[in-house]
C-alpha cells in the first residue's frame, strides 16, 4: 500500500531517563520500537539540546522538541514543513502549561484523560484541528481542585456541555458570553536586551527584543485600540491573530478584539538602528597558571546609563572550564554556588547600589596536571529593571469600543536581559 | 490458566530476543505493544502468575463498571481505560464491554469511548460494526457539533467494510449548512482515501465542490486533502486561485501554511519566470542593492520592456506578505520561500528580516530557519548581509546552532566584513566546544579560499593554531592548512617544514595523514626534511591507522620516484610492510605502487608514466559549503532538512517558458448572477442574499484596482493609467490580462447591479467595442455580452499596442479561448457551484448557528422557490431591500465657499440604493459657484483614503455659471466603518482638501421582513451579537409613529410591521458586507424603553446603538428639557 499519510501520524512522550510514558496514535498504531532511533540519536547527541529535532528513520521521520525536561517526539509519515510540526508541537505543550500550570511529567500523567481529550480535539487525522486556548477550554475545562471535588461527588465531567461558539465565529480566538464583575485590562510590555559584550567592554552586537503580554478580563466584545508615542521604534513586529493588520500597516494602532484571559499580543524588535543602552557593565579578571594549577577570579558588576532606575534582580551565571575542580571565593554582596559536576558557578546578586558596587573574587582550584583552560568562560549576566522600557517604548492610549462600562487599565514596562553575555 | 501463562511467558521470551537482536540492525520493529508491557510488569513482580490473575481480574472489574447503570463508573472505567491506552497498555480484550457505551448520553463517556473506537476499531473490526449506526444516527443531528464529531469518529474507524457509508456521510457533510461540517468533511476525505485508494475519482468531485467553498474555516483543510489526493490536479485550483488568495490572511493558520505550499507550487507551473529581467537589472546595479526600493523600481521599469508580472502573480505576493507578521514560525517560513520560489529577486529580501525574528524562538525552530537560511545566504548573500551581527555565536547555543550561525556566517562572508568576521571567529576558535572550534577552522579555511585578500591572514593564523594545545584544533588546523596549500604551494615551504616538526606529536589520524601528504606532494621543496620523515614514519608503520598507512605508502612511492638515492630502501622497506597488512586495502595499494614504480622486466608501459601518475598537478579541492546543492529543494520542507528526497515530496517545477492561459482562473460570477432565479428551484438553497456577490465583487475589485498603498507595483500603476484615461504612457507595455481583469470586474459589477449600464468606466471607446462584439455574437445574454466585450477589448487592445510579440500572442489565445470555451461551457460549469454559493450564504448569515434545526424541506418547498423566481436580483427570499424609509434631509458642510475661493459644496446622504454597485452608499454633493466667474471642470482628485475603502467619483462638471449649482452623485464603501474618506476637490485652478464622514445610520440599507423571519434572525444573533440598553423615553415620543420617524431618520433603517403596540422593530443590512441590522424598541412602563440591536457587525451596532440612545431619550433635545422644566414648575407649583 503506498498511498500517502501526510502530518503527525503519532505522539510520544519521553522523559528524560527514556520511559515513553505517554503515546497517542491518530491513525494506526505505530510500534513504540519507532523511538529506538530517537534515543540512539540522543545517545549520539550527548546533550539534551543537541539532539537533532529532525531525524530520519528507514519507514517514519520523527520530528521532536524538547520542553520542560520531556521530549514530545511525533511520528511523520510524508513530507510535511517541519517547522508546522514544530510549531504544533510547542502548541501542544503550551496548552498543557494553561492547562495544569505547569508541562511535567507528573502533571501530564496526573490529567492523562483531559490530555487525551486535548490531543484528540487539537489533532483529527493528524491535522490541526481546534489550537486557541480560548476554544478548547470551551470544549474541555481545565482542572481546578474544586472542579474535581464537585465532579467526583456530583459525577459530572470536565467536558464542557455548551458548544464552543468561538470556533464557529469570525473571531475563533474569543469565546463568548464573557462575564466580569471588575473589568481590567493589563498590559506588560516587557523588553529584554540581548548582547554580547566583548573581553574590553566594548558591546559587539546589541539588540531589543520586546513583547507585549497582556491580561485582558472584560466582559462582552470589547473592541480595542491601543497605541503608542513612537510606534517608529518597531522595526519588525509579529501579531496575535486578532490584531488588524490593514490598521497597523495606515495608521500604526493595534486594533483588536482580544482573546479572554493571558496573551501575548505582540512580539517586536526595535530598529536596529538605535543604539541600544547597556544597563550594566562589568569588570573582570580572570586567569589561570600554568604550574601552580590555581587561578584567579575577580568579577564586579555596576550599573550604567540606568536612567534612574535600580537594576535588580541580577544573577551571573558562568560555565567554568571542564578543569575547573573548585573556587573557594568571596561575594561582597549575594551568594554564590559553584556546582563541581556541571562546572558552573552562579552569583545571585540582588540589587546594585552604585555606592558599593559587588564584587565576587577569590581562588580557583584546577585539576592537577591537566593543561590550563584556553579560554576565559563566558559570563550570562541577568537583570530586571522595573518600570522602564529600554527602547523608549511609551504606550499612549487605550481605547474600548463596543461596550459601554468603563475598564480598568494598568500598563507595566520591566527591561530585561535576554541574552546577555560578556566574552572575557 | 498456569499453561496459558507459561506460554506468555515463551512468547514474551521469544519476543524479547528478537527484539534485541533486531535493535541493533535499525529495522523498525513492529511488535505489539502489549507485550512490552507484560514485559514490564513480569519484571516487576517476578512472579508472572500472580500478576496475570491480578491483571484479568483488574479488566473483568473494569467490565462489571462498564455494565453498571451508573454513569460516575462508566466514566471512572473510561478512564482508567484511557490511561491504560495513554501507557500502551493493551485493553482491546474490552472492545465489547466498551462499545455498548458508544451511545451513551453522557457527553464525556461519549467522548471516551470514541477515543476507545478510534484506537481499537481497527484490530475489532466485526464488533466496530456495531458502533455504526450510533454515527448514522448522530449524523442527522440538529447540532452542528454533534454532526461534526459523528463524522470524525465514523472517518477514523478504520474498517473497510464501511468505506461506502464513509463515502455516503462525506458527500453528505460536504454540502452541510454549516462549514464546521464541512471541515470535517474535508479531512475525512483523506481519511478514507488512505483507507480505501479506490475512492480516489469520487473524493476529487467532493474535494472539487469544497474547494468552491468560501468559508475561511474549510480552505484550509480542504487545500491539504487536495494536496493529499490528487496534487497532480492543478486544474482545479484555476478558478479558486483568487479566492484562495483572497481568504488566506483570514484563514487559521494551519490551513494558511498548507494553502501557501499549495500556492508556491502552482503557481511555478502557471506564471512565467520573474527572474530573467532580474538578471538584466541585477547586472545594471549589482553594486548599489541596497538603494532606495523607489529608485530600484524605476530602473526596472526602464528594463521590464518585455516582462510584466502577471496580476494573479502579483495577487499572490501582495496577499501572503502580511502573514510575514504572523506568530506562527511556520506561516514565516511559508511566506519567505513562497517569496523566495516565487517573487522578483529584488523583492525577496523582505522576508530575511522576519526569519532573522524567528532566531529568538526555540532551539527546535532556530535548527530549522537557521537550515534554510544558509541555503538562501548561499545564492543571495545580500539578502541577510544586514543581519550580519544576528548570527553571531553565544557560548550557550547548542552546537547544532553554533555550527549552522557559522555556516551562514561563513556563506556572508565578503572583503568588506571578513576582518569584523575573523575577529569574531578567533573567539571561536577559543571555545570549550571543540567540534565547534573545529568548525570554525574548517570556515576560515572557507573565507581563505574565496576571498583572496585574507588568504595570508588565515593561513597565518591557522599556523598560529598549530601549536594550541587542543588536539582536535591543531588536527582540523592541519587538514584546511593542507587544503590551502594546495591551491597556492609557491612559496609555503616555511609552513610545510613546520608541519613536518608537528608529525611527532599530533596523533589524529587525519591530520597525520594530511601532513604525509603534504610532505610527499611538495617534496621536491623541502627535500632535506622529506626522507626523515619518511624514515620516521616507516618505523612507526604498524601501529598507525589505515589512512595514515596509506599515505605513508604515498610518501614512499612520490620519494621513490624524486629522489630514489636516499629513499630506495625505506620505499622498499614501507612495501614489504604493506604487503603483510592486515588490511586488504592496505596489500591492494602496496601491490599497485610496487608494480607502478620499481621497474622490472614485467612491468608495463605504465611505469614510464608513474611518475606523471603520481605527481601529477591536482585540482585543488573546493572548499564548499553543505548546503550548497540543497536549494534542489523546496524551502522550508523536510525533503530539505533532511537534504534527501522524502516521501511524499512534490517537486517544485520550473517555471514554464510560456504562461499557460492566464483566463482559466477568471471566475465569471456576472453570468452565475443570470442563473440566480433558475436555480432558485433547486433544493438546498434557502435565503441568497447577496452577500456573497458583493464580497467577491468587493475583494476583486480590491485586487484588481489599484491600491493606493506604497506597495503598489508597477503593474498596478500602470492599471491606474489606464483607468484614469490618462494618455501618460509611462511603460510602453500592457498585459492584455491585465486589462480582462479589469473590465471583467466592471461587467461583473454592472451585472450584480443590473443595470444597463455595462462598461461604465471605460468610456466611448468601450462602447464601440462592445457593439463590435455584439454585433458577432449577438445571440447570449447581456452578462454574457460584457464578457465578450472584456474579451474583445483585451485584443484589440494588445493589438493596436503591439509592440512586444509577447502581448500580442497571448491577446490571441485570450480571443480564441473567449470565443470558443467561454460560450457554453461556461455556464455548464457555473450551475453546480451556485448551489455552494448558496449554502455558504447562509452560514455566513448566521454564523452562530446553535442548534439550527432547521427544517430544510418546509423552506424549500418548490412551490416557494417558483414564487422567487420573479424577485428581482438583490432581493433574497426572506429579506427584501427596500427603497428608503425617510430621506434625511440634514446636509453638512463638505467647503465652506470662503476657503473654497468662492466654490461652495454641500452632501447629503440621499439613501438611494445600489447606484453604484451595492457597496456604496451614494451621497449627493451639490457644489455651488459664488463667484461672479465661471468655475471649470470640477472634479475629484487625488483620494486618500483609509484602507479597503473605496469612491466612485462623479463625473467632472465642466462648467459652472456664476451663481449656479449642480448636484451630483457619488458613491462611497466605507467598508462598514466610520472612517473618514478624504480627497481633493478639484477645479480647473484650485485644489481643496475636503472629507466626509458617513454617520452609522447612513452605512445601512433597509430591509423589510415579516415579524416572523426577524424574529428568527433575532433569535440567530443573540450573545456577543447583541447589543441593549435601557433609556428613557420622554412621554411625546413614544407614540408609534414619532418613533418610526426619529428612528429612520436617523439612520436608514426598514420599518418591520409589529404586531405588539410597544415593540417597534427595524430592520437594516450593512451596505457593504450585508450583515443584518436588527433594531428592537421595546417600550415599556415609566418612560423606559429597551433597546436592542442585533448583529453580527458588532461594532457598528455599538455605534448605532449610541446613535440612537439620545434620539429615542430626548427627542428634540430642546422641547424635552423644556418640557421637564414644565412639570418641574408644575411640581414646585403644588
Amino acid at each position: 500500500m503506498c498511498f500517502q499519510q501526510k502530518m503527525i501520524h503519532s505522539l510520544f512522550l519521553i522523559n528524560c531517563s527514556g520511559d515513553i510514558f505517554l503515546e497517542k496514535h491518530w491513525k494506526s498504531v505505530v510500534s513504540q520500537s519507532v523511538c529506538d532511533y530517537f534515543f540512539e540519536a540522543q545517545e549520539k547527541a550527548i546533550d539534551v539540546e543537541n539532539v537533532p529535532p529532525v531525524i530520519s528513520t528507514p519507514h517514519h521521520y520523527l520530528i521532536s522538541i524538547y520542553r520542560d525536561k520531556i521530549f514530545f517526539v511525533s511520528v511523520i509519515q510524508t513530507e510535511v514543513p517541519p517547522l508546522f510540526v514544530i510549531e504544533f508541537l510547542h502548541r501542544v505543550a503550551d496548552t498543557f502549561q494553561d492547562y495544569f500550570g505547569e508541562c511535567s511529567e507528573t502533571a501530564i500523567k496526573d490529567n492523562v484523560v483531559i490530555v487525551y481529550e486535548l490531543l484528540e480535539e487539537m489533532l483529527d487525522n493528524g491535522f490541526p484541528l481546534a489550537t486557541e486556548s480560548n476554544i478548547l477550554k470551551e470544549l474541555i475545562k481545565p482542572p481546578t481542585i474544586l472542579r474535581s471535588v464537585v465532579n467526583s461527588i456530583t459525577g459530572s465531567s470536565n467536558v464542557g456541555d455548551t458548544l464552543p461558539t468561538g470556533q464557529l465565529s469570525n473571531i475563533p480566538w474569543r469565546r463568548a458570553g464573557v462575564k466580569y464583575t471588575n473589568n481590567e485590562a493589563y498590559f506588560d510590555v516587557i523588553e529584554e536586551i540581548d548582547a554580547i559584550i566583548d573581553k574590553s567592554g566594548s558591546t559587539v552586537f546589541a539588540e531589543i527584543q520586546g513583547v507585549i503580554d497582556s491580561c485582558i478580563k472584560l466582559s462582552g466584545m470589547p473592541d480595542l485600540s491601543l497605541s503608542f508615542m513612537n510606534p517608529r521604534l518597531l522595526d519588525d513586529v509579529s501579531f496575535h491573530p486578532c490584531i488588524r493588520f490593514k490598521r497597523w500597516e495606515s495608521e500604526r494602532v493595534l486594533s483588536f478584539i482580544p482573546p479572554d484571559g493571558n496573551f501575548r499580543l505582540i512580539s517586536y524588535r526595535v530598529s536596529s538602528q538605535n543604539l541600544v543602552a547597556i544597563p550594566v557593565y562589568v569588570k573582570h579578571m580572570i586567569s589561570f597558571k600554568e604550574n601552580t594549577s590555581s587561578g584567579r577570579f575577580d568579577v564586579t558588576i555596576g550599573p550604567k546609563q540606568n536612567m534612574g532606575k535600580t537594576v535588580e534582580g541580577v544573577v551571573m551565571t558562568v560555565h567554568m572550564p571542564k578543569a575547573v575542580l573548585n573556587m573557594n571565593l568571596t561575594a561582597t554582596q549575594g551568594s554564590y554556588t559553584f556546582d563541581p559536576v556541571t562546572k558552573v558557578l552562579t552569583w545571585d546578586v540582588g540589587k546594585i547600589t552604585p555606592q558599593k558596587l559587588p564584587n565576587l573574587k577569590g581562588m580557583v582550584n584546577l585539576q592537577s596536571g591537566a593543561p590550563k583552560p584556553e579560554e576565559n568562560p563566558s559570563l550570562n549576566i541577568q537583570f530586571k529593571i522595573q518600570q522602564l522600557a529600554i527602547s523608549g517604548l511609551k504606550v499612549n492610549r487605550l481605547d474600548m469600543y463596543g461596550e459601554k462600562y468603563k475598564p480598568f487599565k494598568g500598563v507595566k514596562y520591566i527591561t530585561k536581559a535576554g541574552k546577555f553575555q560578556v566574552r572575557t | 490458566m498456569e499453561q496459558n501463562s507459561t506460554m506468555l511467558g515463551k512468547i514474551i521470551e521469544v519476543s524479547c530476543t528478537i527484539k534485541s537482536a533486531l535493535k541493533g540492525k535499525n529495522f523498525d520493529v513492529t511488535l505489539k505493544p502489549y507485550l512490552t508491557v507484560e514485559e514490564k510488569r513480569f519484571a516487576a513482580a517476578g512472579d508472572p502468575c500472580g500478576c496475570m490473575e491480578q491483571y484479568f481480574t483488574l479488566n473483568e472489574d473494569l467490565k462489571q463498571m462498564l455494565e453498571s447503570s451508573k454513569d460516575s463508573a462508566k466514566l471512572d472505567a473510561m478512564k482508567r481505560i484511557v490511561g491504560m491506552i495513554a501507557k500502551g497498555k493493551n485493553a482491546s480484550e474490552l472492545f465489547p464491554a466498551v462499545v455498548k457505551n458508544v451511545a451513551s448520553k453522557n457527553i464525556e463517556i461519549k467522548k471516551l469511548v470514541y477515543v476507545y473506537l478510534m484506537r481499537y476499531a481497527e484490530e475489532q473490526q466485526d464488533l466496530a460494526l456495531l458502533s455504526i449506526s450510533t454515527f448514522q444516527r448522530a449524523l442527522k443531528d440538529p447540532n452542528q457539533l454533534i454532526r461534526a464529531s459523528a463524522l470524525r469518529v465514523l472517518s477514523s474507524i478504520r474498517v473497510p467494510i464501511i468505506v461506502p457509508i464513509m463515502m455516503l456521510a462525506i458527500k453528505e457533510a460536504s454540502s452541510d449548512l454549516s462549514p464546521y461540517v464541512r471541515k470535517n468533511a474535508a479531512h475525512a476525505i483523506q481519511k478514507l482515501y488512505s483507507l480505501d485508494p479506490e475512492q480516489k475519482e469520487m473524493l476529487i468531485e467532493v474535494i472539487e465542490k469544497l474547494l468552491k467553498d468560501r468559508s475561511t474555516l474549510v480552505a484550509g483543510s480542504v487545500v491539504m486533502a487536495f494536496e493529499e489526493v490528487c496534487p497532480d490536479r492543478i486544474d482545479l485550483i484555476h478558478k479558486n486561485y483568487r479566492k484562495l488568495c483572497n481568504l488566506l490572511v483570514d484563514v487559521e493558520e494551519w490551513g494558511q501554511v498548507v494553502i501557501i505550499h499549495m500556492l508556491t507550487r502552482y503557481a511555478r507551473t502557471q506564471f512565467v519566470s520573474p527572474w530573467k529581467v532580474d538578471e538584466v537589472v541585477d547586472e545594471y546595479n549589482e553594486n548599489n542593492f541596497y538603494e532606495s526600493d523607489e529608485e530600484q523600481k524605476e530602473k526596472d521599469q526602464k528594463l521590464k520592456t518585455t516582462y510584466t508580472m502577471d496580476p494573479d502573480h502579483r495577487l499572490l505576493l501582495r496577499n501572503t506578505k502580511p502573514l510575514l507578521q504572523s506568530r506562527n514560525a511556520a506561516v514565516v517560513m511559508a511566506v519567505a520561500q513562497l517569496y523566495w520560489h516565487l517573487a522578483p529577486k529584488s523583492e525577496a529580501g523582505i522576508v530575511s528580516k522576519s526569519l532573522v525574528r524567528l532566531l529568538r524562538s526555540n532551539r527546535e525552530v532556530q535548527y530549522i530557519v537557521l537550515q534554510n537560511i544558509a541555503t538562501m545566504s548561499i545564492q543571495r548573500k545580500g539578502m541577510f548581509e544586514p543581519y550580519l551581527k544576528s548570527f553571531y555565536v553565544r557560548s550557550t547555543d547548542p552546537t547544532m546552532i553554533k555550527t549552522l550561525k557559522l555556516e551562514i556566517l561563513t556563506n556572508l562572508a565578503n572583503e568588506a566584513n571578513i576582518s569584523t568576521l575573523l575577529r569574531e571567529f578567533q573567539t571561536y576558535v577559543k571555545s570549550q566546544d571543540k567540534q565547534f572550534a573545529a568548525a570554525t577552522i574548517q570556515a576560515i579555511g572557507r573565507c581563505a579560499t574565496n576571498i583572496t585578500e585574507v588568504t595570508d591572514t588565515c593561513l597565518n593564523g591557522l599556523v598560529c593554531l598549530l601549536s594550541n594545545r587542543d588536539e582536535i584544533v591543531v588536527a582540523e588546523s592541519v587538514v584546511v592548512i593542507k587544503k590551502l596549500l594546495q591551491t597556492q604551494p609557491a612559496h609555503h615551504g616555511e609552513i610545510i617544514k613546520h608541519m613536518a616538526k608537528l608529525l611527532d606529536n599530533i596523533t589524529v589520524p587525519v591530520a597525520r595523514a594530511s601532513i604525509l601528504w603534504l610532505i610527499g606532494e611538495y617534496c621536491e621543496r623541502v627535500p632535506k626534511i622529506a626522507p626523515d620523515v619518511l624514515r620516521k614514519a616507516a618505523k612507526n608503520f604498524t601501529n598507525e591507522d589505515d589512512l595514515v598507512k596509506l599515505q605513508i605508502l604515498n610518501l614512499g612511492a612520490k620519494l621513490y620516484l624524486t629522489n630514489s638515492k636516499q629513499t630506495k630502501l625505506l620505499t622498499q622497506y614501507v612495501l614489504n610492510l604493506g604487503k603483510y597488512d592486515q588490511s586488504y586495502d592496505i596489500r591492494d595499494r602496496t601491490r599497485f605502487i610496487r608494480q607502478l614504480i620499481v621497474p622490472n622486466e614485467k612491468s608495463g608501459a605504465l611505469s614510464k608514466y608513474a611518475k606523471k601518475i603520481f605527481l601529477a598537478q591536482k585540482p585543488a579541492p573546493l572548499l564548499e559549503s553543505p548546503f550548497k546543492d540543497r536549494d534542489h529543494f523546496q524551502l522550508g520542507t523536510l525533503s530539505h532538512t533532511l537534504n534527501s528526497r522524502a516521501t511524499g515530496y512534490l517537486e517544485l517545477s520550473d517555471w514554464p517558458e510560456v504562461a499557460p492561459d492566464p483566463s482559466v482562473r477568471n471566475v465569471d460570477v456576472a453570468e452565475t448572477a443570470k442563473e440566480w432565479t433558475g436555480i432558485l428551484s433547486k433544493p438546498k438553497m434557502e435565503k441568497p442574499t447577496e452577500k456573497f456577490y458583493s464580497e467577491s465583487e468587493e475583494e476583486e475589485d480590491e485586487s484588481a484596482s489599484t491600491s493606493s498603498s506604497g506597495s503598489g507595483s508597477d503593474s498596478e500603476s500602470e492599471k491606474e493609467d489606464k483607468e484614469e484615461g490618462s494618455t501618460d504612457e509611462s511603460s510602453g507595455s500592457s498585459s492584455p490580462s491585465e486589462e480582462s481583469t479589469d473590465s471583467e470586474s466592471d461587467s461583473r459589477e454592472s451585472a450584480a447591479k443590473k443595470t444597463c449600464r455595462a462598461v461604465n468606466e471605460s468610456d466611448s471607446e468601450d462602447i464601440k467595442k462592445k457593439a463590435e462584439g455584439v454585433s458577432k455574437k449577438r445571440s447570449t445574454s447581456s452578462s454574457s455580452d460584457t464578457e465578450y466585450t472584456s474579451s474583445d477589448e483585451s485584443s484589440t487592445g494588445s493589438k493596436s499596442e503591439s509592440d512586444s510579440k509577447s502581448d500580442s500572442e497571448s491577446g490571441k489565445c485570450r480571443n480564441a479561448t473567449s470565443n470558443k470555451k467561454e460560450e457554453k461551457p461556461v455556464q455548464d460549469r457555473k450551475t453546480p457551484k451556485n448551489q455552494d454559493m448558496f449554502l455558504l450564504d447562509l452560514d455566513d448569515f448566521c454564523p452562530v448557528t446553535t442548534p439550527v434545526a432547521v427544517p430544510r424541506a418546509a423552506v424549500l418547498s418548490p412551490s416557494l422557490a417558483a414564487d422567487l423566481e420573479g424577485l428581482s436580483l438583490s432581493s433574497s427570499s426572506v429579506i427584501d431591500v427596500t427603497t428608503q424609509v425617510s430621506v434625511p434631509t440634514k446636509t453638512h458642510e463638505l467647503l465652506h465657499r470662503m476657503s473654497g475661493k468662492g466654490l461652495a459644496a454641500h452632501y447629503h446622504f440621499s439613501r438611494q440604493p445600489g447606484i453604484f454597485g451595492d457597496h456604496m452608499v451614494p451621497v449627493q454633493v451639490t457644489v455651488t459657484n459664488t463667484t461672479d466667474q465661471k468655475i471649470e471642470n470640477i472634479h475629484i482628485g487625488d483620494k486618500k483614503l483609509p484602507p479597503g475603502i473605496r469612491m466612485h467619483e462623479f463625473n467632472p462638471i465642466e462648467c459652472l455659471e456664476p451663481g449656479g449649482s449642480f448636484t451630483a452623485t457619488m458613491g462611497i464603501d466605507f467598508c462598514d466603518s466610520t472612517q473618514t474618506a478624504s480627497f481633493q476637490l478639484c477645479t480647473k485652478d484650485d485644489q481643496f482638501n475636503v472629507n466626509i464622514q458617513p454617520p452609522v445610520g447612513e452605512l445601512l440599507l433597509p430591509v423589510t421582513m415579516s415579524e416572523k423571519d426577524f424574529k428568527k434572525e433575532q433569535g440567530m444573533l443573540t450573545g456577543m451579537n447583541e447589543t441593549s440598553a435601557t433609556i428613557a423615553v420622554a412621554p411625546q415620543n413614544s407614540a408609534r409613529l414619532v418613533i418610526i420617524d426619529r428612528v429612520v431618520k436617523a439612520a436608514n433603517l426598514g420599518v418591520v410591521p409589529s404586531g405588539q403596540d410597544n415593540i417597534h422593530r427595524f430592520a437594516a443590512k450593512t451596505v457593504h458586507s450585508g450583515s443584518l441590522m436588527l433594531v428592537t424598541v421595546e417600550l415599556k412602563e415609566s418612560s423606559t424603553a429597551q433597546l436592542i440591536i442585533n448583529t453580527e457587525k458588532t461594532v457598528i451596532g455599538s455605534v448605532l446603538l449610541r446613535e440612537l440612545k439620545p434620539v429615542l431619550s430626548q427627542g428634540n433635545s430642546s422641547h424635552a428639557s423644556v418640557y421637564i422644566k414644565c412639570r418641574c414648575l408644575i411640581r414646585s407649583g403644588e
